[in-house]
């Protein structure tokens, strides 16, 4: 029995071992590598901020999942970050303000007082992109063409896009005349699609029979496209800015359907994404064997303000762990050249050439010379007549 | 057809889950009451039913071990999460979410001892009243802790309130009417939305047949 209880990590923080650590380097290059390849920009945000920076961009969502800290030097408190999208904003609002487009991308840890769902993670590994300057909707089609090529790229092919508009339920609750507070409880009523106790809370907060009929009707529009024909129909007198928002959603996924026929789309009008800073489109992918989404991403226009320069704003985060679970990344061929120890200045730049046209020689020292101290090798070089050979390790 | 996996709260709401579930073509192959089994077969080749403790059910469809649950809304409002959709209230086994307390003791003034099985919703419900709470978690016999001064109130689920009665407490505020809802994983909504928009089409059907 093991007593010590010093090797212990915190709950919902893990360390991930060789073999697949190997994999989600893999896949961290490949999706890096393809953001670069659509335009995007590596930036490298910092793991602090000060908290007022941080939390301007962030709002109450993330308030309590973010830790903080004294700063030392200031006195100022501090958070460790727990979102990189608030901090790209930064960069294009402040740091980096190119008159066009800005589009930038990144990998990173981030941190979570608690894990955001059961069995997740408190230090997702993310990898994201952001699309700053563009208002208009190629904007948000390319984002959301782009995680459906990382997906790929990460070897995914069952998986489910949902897509969304907030400006739905935004607009309903300001014709509606909702309170904060009780655009607070219906959110999250949405967000459950509680149907009962949306049919209560109805029933007690909203005299306008119209009204009623949309607020109810609203959980109960997801499925396939045709979804948008039943919305359209049922919001016919709606406010313009629900029709204008049903308008971009049907352009949106009319545009991703063409583009990618074989891909599972979902539309959902009550699907809020959980963010308060989110205000057009947002989407995320679910796959099989997961029960959470596996990334997920919206506009959000104006966040920057904060920071000097509102903008218009879409982008998408995925926690890289999570799709290098799902993914079938090739097993990177890791087995290496086993090298018996030796002193010989000549097997030494022979090894160097090997290692230089990419080889992993793995060098024995005088000590351990055993097979078990190099299972990682398939090969061994071996001396004939004089002359180095590699052979197979059977 | 992907395999779709059903949660069940076993006792009284399964008895009263099984017909409206047979309504929609969905029926153990062999009796769930006579078998030792944790999962069934049913007659729907692609479906399978698992036998859960009622608290177990959101915990297995939140990770997706299931795609869809039955669930006592008690149970839901303790889990108090949103990270599963809870789309049909099946209006089986109701009853009342309520405090009690020893018949003719006034509730105190201040702050009170309140045991209970449910501690997260009775912290918000009192927290709701503008009152703070010490909780005490027990498992069952909720009724027995006013009597021995273990506690000042419980909160319980109330149906006939003859236990109560029994046991010499009276029902006092009511917290939430209850009854059973069936809840689906967000993920398995939406990859297997066919199936599972017809199963809750049939189940809603019968939930109506059956009132």
């Amino acid at each position: 029995m093991i007593k010590n209880e010093n090797w212990m990590l915190p709950d919902g923080v893990e360390e991930i071992l060789p073999y697949e650590a190997r994999k989600v380097e893999t896949l961290r290059r490949r999706l890096l590598d393809l953001f670069q390849r659509w335009g995007y920009d590596l930036v490298i945000p910092p793991m602090m901020e000060f908290s007022s920076t941080l939390m301007a961009g962030l709002g109450q969502d993330l308030d309590k999942l973010t830790y903080k800290v004294v700063d030392q030097i200031s006195g100022a408190s501090m958070v460790i970050r727990s979102d990189m999208t608030p901090q790209t904003a930064r960069m294009d609002a402040h740091s980096l303000k190119r008159l066009g487009l800005n589009r930038l991308c990144y990998s990173g840890h981030v941190l979570f007082t608690r894990a955001k769902s059961v069995l997740a993670s408190r230090s997702p590994l993310q990898v994201g992109v952001e699309l700053f300057g563009e208002a208009g909707l190629e904007a948000d089609i390319e984002v959301i063409s782009l995680l459906i090529s990382s997906l790929h790229e990460a070897g995914l092919t069952e998986f489910s896009l949902d897509l969304g508009h907030v400006g739905i339920f935004r607009a309903l609750a300001e014709v509606c005349q909702l309170t904060s507070d009780q655009e607070q409880e219906l959110f999250s009523l949405l967000q459950a699609k509680a149907i009962a106790d949306i049919a209560d809370w109805v029933d007690a907060n909203i005299q306008d029979p119209q009204h009623a009929q949309w607020l109810l009707e609203l959980p109960k529009l997801s499925g396939s496209a045709s979804v948008l024909d039943r919305a359209s129909d049922l919001f016919a007198e709606a406010p313009i800015a629900v029709r204008r928002a049903l308008d971009e959603l049907a352009e949106v996924a009319e545009g991703l359907a063409e583009r990618y026929p074989d891909v599972n789309f979902y539309l959902d009008l009550s699907e809020l994404r959980g963010g308060h800073y989110h205000t057009g489109i947002v989407f995320a992918a679910f796959a099989l064997g997961m029960g959470r989404e596996i990334a997920s991403g919206g506009r959000y226009d104006h966040i920057g303000e904060t920071f000097g320069r509102a903008r218009p704003a879409t982008g998408f985060t995925a926690d890289l762990i999570d799709l290098e679970r799902l993914s079938n990344v090739d097993d990177v061929d890791s087995f290496g050249i086993f090298v018996p120890y030796s002193r010989d200045p000549e097997l030494w730049r022979l090894v160097q050439q090997l290692r230089q046209d990419g080889e992993r020689v793995v060098c024995a020292t005088a000590q351990h010379q055993e097979r078990h101290d190099y299972l990682s090798c398939s090969r061994q070089l071996v001396k004939v007549d004089g002359a180095y050979q590699i052979h197979t390790l059977t | 057809m992907s395999q779709l996996t059903i949660a069940l709260t076993k006792g009284r709401i399964l008895e009263e889950t099984l017909p409206l579930l047979a309504a929609a073509g969905i029926e153990p192959l062999e009796d769930i009451a006579k078998s030792r089994k944790l999962t069934f077969a049913t007659s729907s080749p692609e479906v399978r039913l698992l036998i859960l403790r009622g608290s177990d059910v959101p915990t297995y469809v939140e990770f997706g071990a299931a795609d869809v649950g039955i669930s006592g809304k008690d149970t839901l409002l303790e889990h108090g999460s949103t990270s599963f959709y809870e789309l049909l209230d099946l209006k089986i086994a109701r009853c009342n979410l309520m405090t009690a307390g020893l018949v003719g003791v006034p509730t105190k003034p201040g702050r009170i001892r309140v045991a209970t099985k449910y501690v997260n919703i009775a912290k918000r419900y009192y927290a709701s009243q503008g009152r703070q709470v010490d909780l005490i978690k027990l498992y069952g016999a909720m009724e027995l802790a006013p009597v021995l001064h273990l506690a000042d109130e419980i909160v319980d689920i109330v149906d006939t309130g003859n236990t109560l009665r029994a046991n010499g407490l009276e029902p006092r505020e009511t917290i939430a009417s209850v009854s059973s809802r069936l809840i689906v994983n967000k993920a398995s909504m939406k990859l297997k939305h066919h199936q599972i928009e017809a199963l809750i089409d049939a189940v809603e059907a019968a939930v109506g047949e059956l009132l």
